[in-house]
């Protein structure tokens, strides 16, 4: 069955559904899948007043087009109804008292919450085994992690329980577990979709995004997504006009794009050498280059692209990302919200405890090195040597969209690993973001679509990396790369 | 205090000025104070997890003004980018754990402030004036519940500016006059309600002492903790007595952070440098560096009419004011208004208006501990008096008589002088008479005037001044006395 929110939408405006029967049909699912792990807080009642709401406004003729489908929030994104824990016992009990811009938005279009999904604590991991309760469960092998931070959204997506959902992305957390369940996602031009109310993990970094079957609901998404909030300082007002519409952009490109076997006339695809070199997996490099090729094969013209800084992507990355975590945790102290030691001497040994016992291994892993780059002695050696790195990653982009309109590769060395096989290397997780960390550090956009699975039946991520505010093309080349897909298979 | 002879003292003031903006640096809530604890404090104060910083411009307009205004209305020194920090340290009110200040690019780099201090003239270089976000309150008594520490956060947020002085003052009192002349010229501008009971004007001041001529500085004690301009002379002069002594007993003085304590009188080591925290500064993520476009600092200039600077040197150019007189007129926009108004009422005498208002009127507001917005007397009573002695009504003298009685409400001008007795005689038979009796009344005054002592004049016109109730006309009572006793 098609579970697409189109197909959904489709269901919903022929009446052969309604926003309650889908909440509640989700619902049932969610509950029957609970050794994914994928959710962490349920509430029917809020759930289906929200669905009820939908059907009011569907029945009053209401078109926009999310009205009355099911979502579900990483729980990185603050709600006011369900729990806002960002996998961290730190948050176990804490609710907001307001909603994410995310939230309202969706809300706003009409989408109904189904609740918040696992993820690493604070966002930190690539493999879901990070969250205070409990590793999330890839649904295409439970065996195997779903891929981080986002592993809850792309494990809840690829197995029904919802048709879409939200997440975020500071190194890849978007795009690696969208990758490792065989879904798409997209990571937005850095400022496109708004932090308020999303829970922070390293602020220059930080970008929300939509996940979901296919690059047309996640135009969708994204569509309703994006937009200015004087709220966040980093939020862009000024986006060239004709990158400022999503969906719009989306179907003109499609539009412009239609005759059969010209799919991609006219779209240079750069493909750096450094994102198929040794070390990425031959069943990946494989998929990635059938994928390329099938779209050369419809008009698209491949240049061979180099971004020499891809390997620094990852010391940068590992120096600013903790730098910015460790300020921005500390208000966790256990003074006004959030858990508390229930004993201690005074008040510093009161903030050690609760933050001792507050914080999970990697999140203490990476205050430490976050605290240890910023202090007195070591910060022109690392930070600011990180910062100009990052400016280098960002002019090396630059230097190759000049060759090329997108770029193309993987998303991950490898496929989705056996769960536990990296947790005791830190190291060793961190270089399975060397793909996704770049883009990240210049702010580019950056989407996942899956363009195979390997012999062990697991999906592989394509990449398709765009210049700045780029999103509906890259989303419409995804698109017509998933229906090339689709009629091929 | 006088200097103990071979040592010279080295102070750096550091002033956090409250802004008075309507609502908070980073977040919508206001700024009033006195409100019942954490009811002005909101998710973004609380830091409250999701929330972010959004920039007050209106407190950067404010760093603008100072800009301006220590720089003689240059904007040379007002950055045209600048930069928010984050400074990270834990403490129970600090609800991020870190405070967004400023550490590379404040918003103003440089300026001076005029003082006058001991009748001598001084520039007081400042090194930079910087936006930060306050912290809440640590409550630790008055609490329902014995051994529980409460926080409020109404203050969280509150914008200040920090104003840091190079380390150019000599004493106590040119610290003082600098504060001073910096608190006028906040208010002034408008920028700060300079009320020190409620924490809007903090001084902290960086200390240390070294051997005359001695080119280096010697190891410097922070003092915190200062909420009066009296406390902050007391606190210094404490602390200069005691950095000398200690290096007189051949001990060295520690690097650290002292608070002063008003009841002892006496500062008191409050942490050392061994403790010194590792601030850990770098860029706020949340924040985009602020640009600061000249034709905003127009903006801002546009707004703020005529600084004191400019208006003391026209006091000077166009009514002949001295330089000391024109400045201390324009210390406080207080003090100013009132002389406009009252020279506005006089119709011009602004000499007298000056000498009169840093004189007797300041004397009096002094030993009333008042402000001049406060002055029990205003400009158009003061205005009817100097009248009085313009056109030779009463004497100086008897003047002042008039002002006491009009401080303490007695009437209008002229019935006090007629109440009183106070009309200038400027009958000359009359103070001849005056004159005459003096003269016989005290022969040894004569003498010693004709053997040529000078002085002597001084109490036989005390004398006649004393019998006419000070109406005598003084200057005809000298021309007499010299004119009797020289035939």
């Amino acid at each position: 069955m098609d579970t697409t929110l189109h197909a959904l939408s489709a269901r919903l405006r022929a009446r052969q559904a309604t926003a309650v029967s889908l909440a509640t049909e989700h619902l049932e699912r969610i509950g029957a899948a609970a050794p994914l792990n994928a959710f962490l807080h349920v509430d029917a009642d809020l759930t289906l007043a929200q669905a009820r709401e939908a059907d009011r406004r569907l029945a009053a003729g209401d078109p926009s087009p999310l009205l009355g489908l099911p979502v579900a929030h990483k729980d990185i994104f603050v709600t006011r109804g369900w729990r806002s824990t960002a996998g961290s016992r730190m948050l176990e009990h804490y609710t907001s008292p307001f909603d994410a811009a995310v939230v309202e938005r969706l809300a706003a279009a009409g989408m109904v919450c189904l609740g918040k999904l696992n993820c690493d604590e604070f966002a930190m991991g690539s493999s879901n085994e990070n969250s205070a309760f409990g590793a999330v469960r890839n649904p295409r092998d439970p065996a195997r992690i779903p891929g981080g931070s986002s592993g809850g959204s792309a494990a809840a997506v690829a197995a029904g329980l919802v048709p879409a959902a939200t997440g975020t992305d500071t190194g890849g957390s978007l795009r690696q577990p969208a990758s490792m369940c065989g879904i798409t996602a997209i990571k937005p031009t850095y400022g496109r979709v708004s932090r308020y109310g999303m829970i922070a993990f390293a602020s220059s970094l930080d970008q929300g995004g939509p996940m979901a079957h296919t690059a047309e609901d996640c135009a969708l998404l994204l569509d309703v997504l994006c937009g200015f909030d004087a709220r966040d300082s980093t939020s862009i007002e000024d986006i060239p006009a004709d990158k400022a519409h999503i969906w719009r952009g989306f179907q003109a490109e499609n539009a412009a794009n239609a005759s059969p076997g010209k799919e991609f006339a006219g779209l240079t695809l750069g493909v750096p050498r450094e994102f198929l070199a040794d070390g990425v997996a031959p069943e990946v490099r494989a998929a990635v280059e059938r994928a390329i090729a099938a779209m050369v094969a419809r008009g698209a013209r491949r240049v061979d692209i180099s971004l020499p800084r891809t390997a620094l992507s990852i010391p940068a990355y590992y120096v600013i990302a903790p730098a910015e975590a460790s300020s921005n945790l500390s208000r966790f102290d256990g003074v006004r919200y959030g858990h508390r030691a229930a004993d201690f001497r005074d008040l510093n040994d009161m903030i050690e405890r609760t933050r001792a016992e507050g914080f999970g291994r990697e999140v203490k892993r990476r205050i430490l090195t976050g605290a240890y780059v910023l202090s007195h002695g070591y910060y022109d050696a690392y930070y600011l040597q990180a910062q100009r790195v990052r400016r280098l990653i960002a002019e090396d982009f630059q230097a190759a969209f000049r060759q090329c309109d997108l770029i193309v590769g993987p998303v991950a060395p490898t496929t989705a690993w056996k769960a536990g096989e990296k947790s005791a290397d830190p190291v060793a997780m961190y270089l399975e973001d060397i793909f996704t960390l770049g883009v990240s550090l210049a702010g580019l956009p950056g989407l996942s679509v899956p363009c195979a699975v390997d012999a062990g039946a697991l999906p592989v991520g394509l990449q398709v990396i765009g210049n700045y505010f780029d999103e509906a093309r890259m989303l419409a080349v995804a698109h017509r790369y998933q229906r090339l897909a689709e009629a091929g298979s | 205090m006088r200097m103990p002879a071979g040592w010279e003292a080295v102070i750096g003031l550091e002033t956090h000025v409250q802004l008075k903006t309507a609502s908070k640096i980073f977040s919508s809530a206001p700024t009033d104070f006195g409100a019942a604890p954490n009811t002005q404090a909101n998710a973004v104060d609380l830091a409250l997890p999701g929330t972010l910083p959004v920039l007050n411009r209106a407190a950067v307009e404010c760093a603008i003004k100072f800009g301006l205004a220590v720089n003689g209305g240059d904007d040379r020194h007002i950055a045209a980018r600048s930069v928010f920090a984050r400074k990270n340290y834990f403490y129970p009110d600090l609800p991020k754990g870190y405070q967004i200040s400023q550490y590379e690019l404040p918003v103003v780099t440089g300026g001076q402030v005029e003082i006058e201090a001991g009748g001598a003239r001084k520039t007081v270089t400042l090194t930079r004036a910087h936006l930060e976000e306050d912290a809440g309150k640590s409550l630790h008594e008055g609490l329902d519940r014995p051994g529980v520490s409460g926080i409020d956060l109404n203050r969280a947020g509150t914008p200040l500016l920090e104003i840091v002085t190079d380390p150019v003052m000599v004493s106590a009192a040119e610290a003082v006059a600098y504060a001073r002349a910096l608190h006028g010229l906040v208010t002034w501008i408008g920028i700060c309600d300079g009320n020190m009971q409620e924490g809007s004007f903090r001084c902290d001041a960086n200390v240390s002492v070294r051997r005359d001529g001695d080119p280096r500085l010697g190891t410097r004690a922070e003092i915190k903790n200062v909420n009066s301009f009296r406390f902050l002379e007391k606190a210094i002069e404490f602390e200069i007595r005691r950095q000398i002594e200690v290096l007189e007993d051949g001990g060295a003085v520690v690097q650290e952070t002292r608070l002063y304590d008003a009841e002892r009188d006496q500062t008191r080591s409050m942490r050392s440098k061994e403790d010194a925290m590792d601030y850990r500064y770098f860029p706020d993520p949340d924040l985009l560096p602020v640009a600061i476009p000249r034709q905003w600092v127009e903006t801002v200039r546009h707004s703020m009419g005529e600084l004191p600077a400019a208006i003391a040197s026209r006091l000077s150019a166009e009514f002949g004011l001295s330089a000391s007189d024109a400045r201390q007129i324009t210390q406080t926009r207080a003090l100013a208004d009132y002389f406009f108004a009252l020279t506005a009422a006089l119709g011009g005498g602004h000499r007298l208006a000056a000498t009169w208002l840093l004189g007797e009127f300041s004397a009096a507001l002094n030993r009333a501990a008042l402000e001049w917005q406060e002055a029990p007397i205003g400009p158009t009573r003061l205005a009817a008096l100097l009248l009085r002695i313009q056109d030779g009504t009463v004497s100086g003298k008897a003047a002042k008589e008039v002002f006491d009685a009009l401080w303490d409400a007695e009437g209008d001008v002229d019935a006090i002088i007629a109440a009183r007795g106070l009309r200038q005689v400027s009958d000359t038979a009359a103070i001849e008479r005056l004159v005459d009796a003096a003269i016989a009344a005290h022969p040894k005054a004569v003498e010693e005037y004709r053997a040529g002592k000078d002085k002597a004049l001084n109490a036989l016109f005390g004398q006649v001044m004393k019998a006419s109730n000070k109406t005598a006309n003084p200057g005809q009572v000298t021309e007499l006395l010299k004119k009797k006793l020289a035939g």
